[in-house]
């Protein structure tokens, strides 16, 4: 399976798919009115260009061999005005036309992040972040170019060439005719070059990424690259990649090389064709002299738009592969299925009962097995239990990461499968191990940014938990920026905002999955406590890791290998001298010792 | 400039490619520029009665004079553009050459993007200026020389007013350039904020779903987004006026030139040829005038490009060979000492090693533990010399190891570091890594002993299989038996694993350790572990704790003193006995 999906970053497909393309357009559709604007607006400007060297002929024609100063003048005046209103036009279409591609992606943007932040946990602990985030990224962005300069632009060169056309058959049929018969050598060089640079410009990209994930990979690897001592060779490897992206790029020189001489040539065959078969015409005055200055100006005129419509082959190509890409994970379908019809969990009192219970992650190796268990409205219960046990499990179930095989789980007696996954989330607020701050303010991460919960919501829980001591002493406090992560912030100020924010949310049943990591004893103390308030007059899983914590709990749940082995208050399971005593030899001991102490 | 000065050694290496380069544009010139003259003449001729045989020479002429232009033109490309390829090629050799020679430690300083970001970004930012930069200002220079001189001699009244518009075209250029390049950077760094919110909220998922905040985080995407497009339209109004006004700027000239123009053909001072030989001339210059903005762009980036390079190539080498060092070794024994070894990274910094002092006589099978932090990891990386210590030394069979060269210390220890990293190449390619040449019979050994050979079995390819990004995704064990493999491959005098059967279960560890035995004897063997059952044969347990030695000994002895390591056994006994239960 992975073997496919890194391929998808290689993809680079057809230039036109009309499947993908006409995907692409629904998302232009709302834009509809930009659309018939740009194109009219580019229908008007591109006549704009080639009426100059017609305003020229007949400058020289009727005004220059007249002497008609004033005529030369009009005409002057008339060239000006027919530049200017184009420079206009051609502004407005830039903006237009820019802004069209802006505001699709924007739109596919939000789509496209919509649709990835519903998929299900499981998918995410598939795929690789970094290849959604070129998703939405990289990827979207290169479709704004085809929106933008691609597909309008393709419509100006047509109406340019067709315009150009157009002039040049009114002036004169048989010497458009003359100097038009480079055209088909033209368009077949044109395309014969298209082709091969393609090839070679997917050499380079191709040895491009090679070199890329080389450095990528080899800088990661750096330490086995010494410890092996394999640095010549690993040069050598190097430099032969190097030495392939350089000689694609060296042979994609070569046909530039040939072409714009080429084309250059071409359009001087035409000149010369202008001159030859136009000039005899001159002198048998059947043409003008103005007349083969416009078919001059013509030629080179001709030749912008052609060789423009090839270039956009490489940006048709490159939003083709993206946007199957984008196509492909906008298909993805792995949901945690909400009920048709939701049943209200309404306000939860928090009694928790599972039924039977068992789940796997995969399709055979079940983490849990058979799991039943009862807790009641505002009960603390511990679960305690070696590594694999089955316990961070517990917390996927019950929030809807992840479905169960089989039994029931049920909140309040309601089946958590028949209500909106949302709801339930809402009324259950995790504590996870590793604290997640995102970028923003100490405020924000608190609350979340839910408008339910004021200002003084987020003081109060802070003070409950016995954060606003250290936030106070920051300079901005509340509004104190959180870098990635949390950067800046110890461990035990981390957890700490993290219960804050778990409190600010005032949830009627809270998980938590306590920290292992060892903080400082004062710091100890203050999570200690903040976690007691925590817990109090609500529903509470914790997964414990702390003597005090499974202490209070007021009932103990020992897991083993998935199933449930013991369960009892601390006092009876001690007594019982089983599985727990010898945990807590192993775990919890040490802190008695260290409290005493 | 003074960046960019340093490129002068590259462009020394292909200085008759560049020089004839040059010769060929003055060539290509010569015969483009006369093409105008050429349809001039032929214009003017026909206001005056001709033959027509003049005018198929003219239109020889034209024809000739391009092919002549184009063919220099085809061999400026071929050597100026081929030589900023060429130079980009020695340039990113140097550079990766660089980065391979520089100590470990600036990996954890720079990160990995950054790095690459210099190896592509800055790198084509010089080329831009090795190549086409220089190969469009010399162009420049000549054509407008050339161009300016033959239109003054044509009308120099009518040439000075038509070329009025142009100077403002270059500082138009090069200032709306600077401007586009400042937006763009803005563009960038939105972008990069747009990344990053997509990367927070894509890693914080579970958090995000389970404070409901889906819409909220949405909103924020979106907020940046909007923001990002925001600021591609203050580009695109930028680039939406340049354009235009380019064309405006351009076609002012051409108009003056048929205004003026006309009235000194109506006045007889000029014919009507003249008139479009300017205004062609007038199309030759305007490109010139547009690519002089854009080269002074192109080398103001190449050289802040050059800059942020020159900052990694004064980056000082990692530990090499130097005077002191002995060639005449080319084998080792694995007799290893410390004597008052302390090692600390950086000057205020606390020692993390202090004062260590150890005989590790050769065969001899070592076992250290300690703590996460304790210098575990420090204390083993003297001996491949990934890092030296600050100050004591560090002997191996009796000689300061800075003065073995470093690649005959290295190819005698297999190394199994903590974190297995392998390749994106075929197993065959991973085991073999230390020393390619080895027989098949010493893969399928190593293979063996690290318990690896049954899952190669497995693969579709066996050891061809290809594993990472284009191939299969191996398990953490795996990887740390195939790492353990590459190791053994290379048959070393001394063995070090570093807690490397964290990812394999207990069970397979013991297999493992079994098959080690016979393998260790009469090498020198370094073993870093967390579990008692990893270490308690050993010939001689360490505890580290905070950078000293803190006990040594056997297992039984270390038993008998009832310390830490007594501790750690009673504590994974009783998690032994837990495992056993259900």
């Amino acid at each position: 399976m992975s073997k496919n999906s890194s391929k998808d970053d290689e993809i680079l497909g057809k230039a036109y798919d009309a499947k993908l393309m006409k995907r692409l357009l629904g998302f232009v559709k709302p834009y509809k009115k930009y659309v018939i604007i740009a194109i009219l607006l580019n229908v008007i400007v591109a006549a704009l260009g080639p009426l100059r060297p017609y305003l020229t002929k007949i400058a020289i024609d009727d005004y220059i061999v007249n002497k008609d100063f004033d005529g030369l003048f009009l005409i002057a005046a008339l060239l000006l005005s027919a530049l200017l209103l184009q420079s206009v036009i051609q502004y407005l279409l830039t903006y237009a036309t820019q802004l069209l591609g802006q505001k699709t992606i924007l739109d596919l943007r939000r789509k496209l992040f919509e649709h990835i932040q519903r998929l299900s946990v499981s998918f995410f602990d598939k795929t690789p972040i970094g290849r959604l985030v070129t998703r939405v990224t990289n990827d979207v962005e290169s479709l704004n170019e085809m929106f933008s300069s691609g597909i309008i632009m393709v419509f100006s060169d047509i109406f340019i060439i067709l315009w150009i056309l157009g002039f040049m058959f009114f002036i004169d049929i048989e010497l458009s005719l003359v100097s038009l018969s480079v055209l088909p050598i033209l368009i077949y060089g044109t395309f014969l070059f298209r082709k091969k640079v393609r090839e070679t410009y997917r050499d380079v990209r191709l040895y491009l990424a090679r070199l890329n994930s080389y450095m990528q990979e080899h800088i990661t690897g750096m330490g086995i690259v010494r410890l092996f001592n394999r640095e010549k060779s690993e040069f050598k490897e190097f430099s032969e990649i190097n030495a392939d992206h350089k000689d694609a790029n060296i042979r994609s020189i070569f046909y530039y090389a040939i072409f714009f001489p080429g084309v250059e040539l071409i359009s001087s065959a035409a000149i010369a064709l202008i001159i030859w078969y136009g000039g005899g015409e001159v002198i048998q005055s059947k043409l003008t002299l103005g007349v083969l200055f416009a078919f001059i100006q013509y030629t080179e005129m001709f030749f912008r738009p052609i060789r423009d419509l090839s270039e956009k082959y490489n940006i048709l190509q490159t939003a083709m592969a993206s946007s199957e890409r984008i196509f492909k994970l906008l298909d993805e379908k792995s949901f945690i299925q909400n009920p048709e019809n939701p049943q209200e969990l309404g306000k939860v009192k928090g009694s928790i009962e599972f039924e039977n219970v068992s789940f796997a992650y995969d399709d055979s190796n079940y983490v849990l097995k058979n799991i039943s268990l009862q807790i009641n409205p505002g009960e603390t219960v511990a679960i305690v239990g070696a590594t694999g046990a089955g316990k961070t499990s517990i917390i996927n179930i019950l929030t809807r990461f992840y479905d169960i095989k089989s039994g029931s789980i049920k909140v309040d007696g309601i089946d958590i499968r028949n209500v909106d996954k949302r709801e339930l989330r809402k009324k259950i607020s995790i504590v996870l191990q590793d604290v997640f701050l995102f970028f923003g303010t100490i405020k924000s991460n608190i609350g979340m940014g839910n408008p339910g919960i004021s200002n003084d919501d987020i003081h109060r829980a802070a003070a409950i938990v016995g954060a606003d001591k250290f936030i106070e002493k920051l300079p901005l406090k509340y509004d104190e920026p959180v870098k990635e992560r949390g950067a800046t912030l110890s461990v035990g100020q981390k957890q700490l905002i993290s219960f804050a924010r778990a409190l600010a949310h005032d949830p009627q049943i809270l998980i938590l999955d306590e920290a292992t990591s060892s903080v400082d004893t004062e710091t100890e103390k203050l999570i200690q406590d903040a976690i007691g308030k925590l817990l109090r007059g609500r529903t509470a899983i914790v997964i414990a890791h702390r003597l005090s914590t499974i202490q209070n709990a007021h009932k103990i749940i020992v897991m083993h290998k998935g199933e449930i082995k013991e369960s009892g208050n601390h006092q009876e399971l001690l007594s019982k001298r089983g599985l727990y005593y010898k945990l807590y030899q192993l775990q919890y001991k040490e802190q008695e010792i260290t409290s005493v102490n | 400039m003074k960046n960019l000065r340093d490129l002068s050694k590259y462009f020394k290496k292909h200085k008759k490619m560049l020089y004839w380069g040059i010769t060929f544009i003055i060539i290509s010139n010569a015969f483009s520029v006369y093409v105008p003259v050429i349809i001039k003449d032929a214009l003017n001729s026909l206001q005056s009665k001709i033959d027509y045989d003049v005018l198929v020479k003219y239109a020889l002429l034209i024809v000739g004079s391009t092919i002549i232009a184009g063919i220099f033109r085809f061999f400026i490309r071929q050597t100026i553009i081929v030589v900023s390829r060429e130079v980009e090629y020695d340039l990113r050799g140097d550079f990766w050459d660089h980065i391979q020679k520089l100590p470990l430690r600036f990996f954890q300083n720079y990160s990995t993007g950054n790095i690459m970001a210099h190896a592509t970004n800055d790198i084509s930012a010089v080329r831009m200026f090795v190549g086409p930069a220089v190969m469009y200002s010399i162009d420049t220079a000549i054509k407008f020389v050339v161009a300016v001189t033959i239109m003054s001699i044509i009308s120099i009244k009518v040439t000075m007013i038509a070329l009025l518009p142009l100077p403002f075209l270059s500082f138009l250029v090069y200032f709306v350039g600077k401007k586009i390049h400042e937006r763009f950077t803005l563009i960038q760094e939105k972008f990069s904020d747009l990344t990053s919110k997509a990367q927070e909220n894509f890693s914080g998922i579970r958090v995000v779903k389970s404070y409901v905040s889906e819409d909220r985080e949405l909103e924020s995407f979106m907020a940046l987004s909007k923001e990002y497009l925001q600021r591609n339209m203050r580009l695109v109004k930028l680039q939406a006026f340049f354009q235009p006004i380019l064309f405006l700027i351009t076609g002012l000239s051409v108009i003056i030139t048929i205004w003026f123009g006309g009235i000194e053909v109506i006045n007889g001072q000029l014919l009507i040829g003249d008139v479009t030989a300017l205004v062609i001339y007038l199309g030759i210059l305007i490109w010139p005038m547009i690519a002089f903005g854009w080269v002074v762009n192109i080398i103001q980036q190449a050289e802040a490009s050059m800059k942020r390079l020159n900052k990694i190539f004064s980056e000082p080498f990692e530990i090499s060979d130097s005077d002191s060092t002995d060639h005449s070794i080319t084998t080792l024994n694995g007799d290893i000492e410390f004597r008052n070894a302390s090692f600390k990274y950086g000057e205020n910094l606390h020692e993390v090693i202090s004062n260590v002092n150890l005989k590790i006589p050769r065969g001899t099978k070592l076992a250290v533990m300690g703590n996460t932090g304790s210098g575990k990891t420090t204390f083993i990386n003297f001996i491949p010399r990934l890092y030296d210590v600050t100050a004591g030394e560090v002997l191996i069979d009796g000689i300061n190891i800075k003065n073995i060269p470093v690649s005959v210390l290295r190819s005698n220890i297999g190394y199994v570091p903590q974190e297995a990293f392998l390749f994106s190449d075929s197993i065959y390619k991973n085991i073999t890594y230390g020393k390619p040449g080895v027989s098949e019979e010493k893969v399928m050994e190593a293979s063996e002993i690290s318990r690896f050979s049954k899952d190669v079995e497995q693969f579709p390819e066996g050891y061809q299989t290809l594993v990472g990004e284009r191939g299969i995704t191996l398990s953490g064990g795996q990887k740390q038996r195939a790492s353990l493999a590459r190791a053994l491959v290379i048959d070393p005098k001394i063995l070090i694993l570093d807690d490397s059967f964290s990812a394999v279960d207990t069970h397979t560890e013991e297999e493992i350790l079994t098959n080690l035995k016979s393998y260790m004897a009469g090498r020198t063997s370094i073993i870093v572990s967390h579990r008692v059952s990893t270490v308690k044969d050993l010939d001689k347990i360490l505890v580290l704790e905070n950078g000293k030695i803190a006990e040594q000994g056997t297992h039984d002895e270390l038993l008998e003193f009832n310390g830490v390591y007594a501790g750690i056994y009673r504590k994974q006994l009783l998690e032994q006995e837990i495992e056993q239960l259900g």
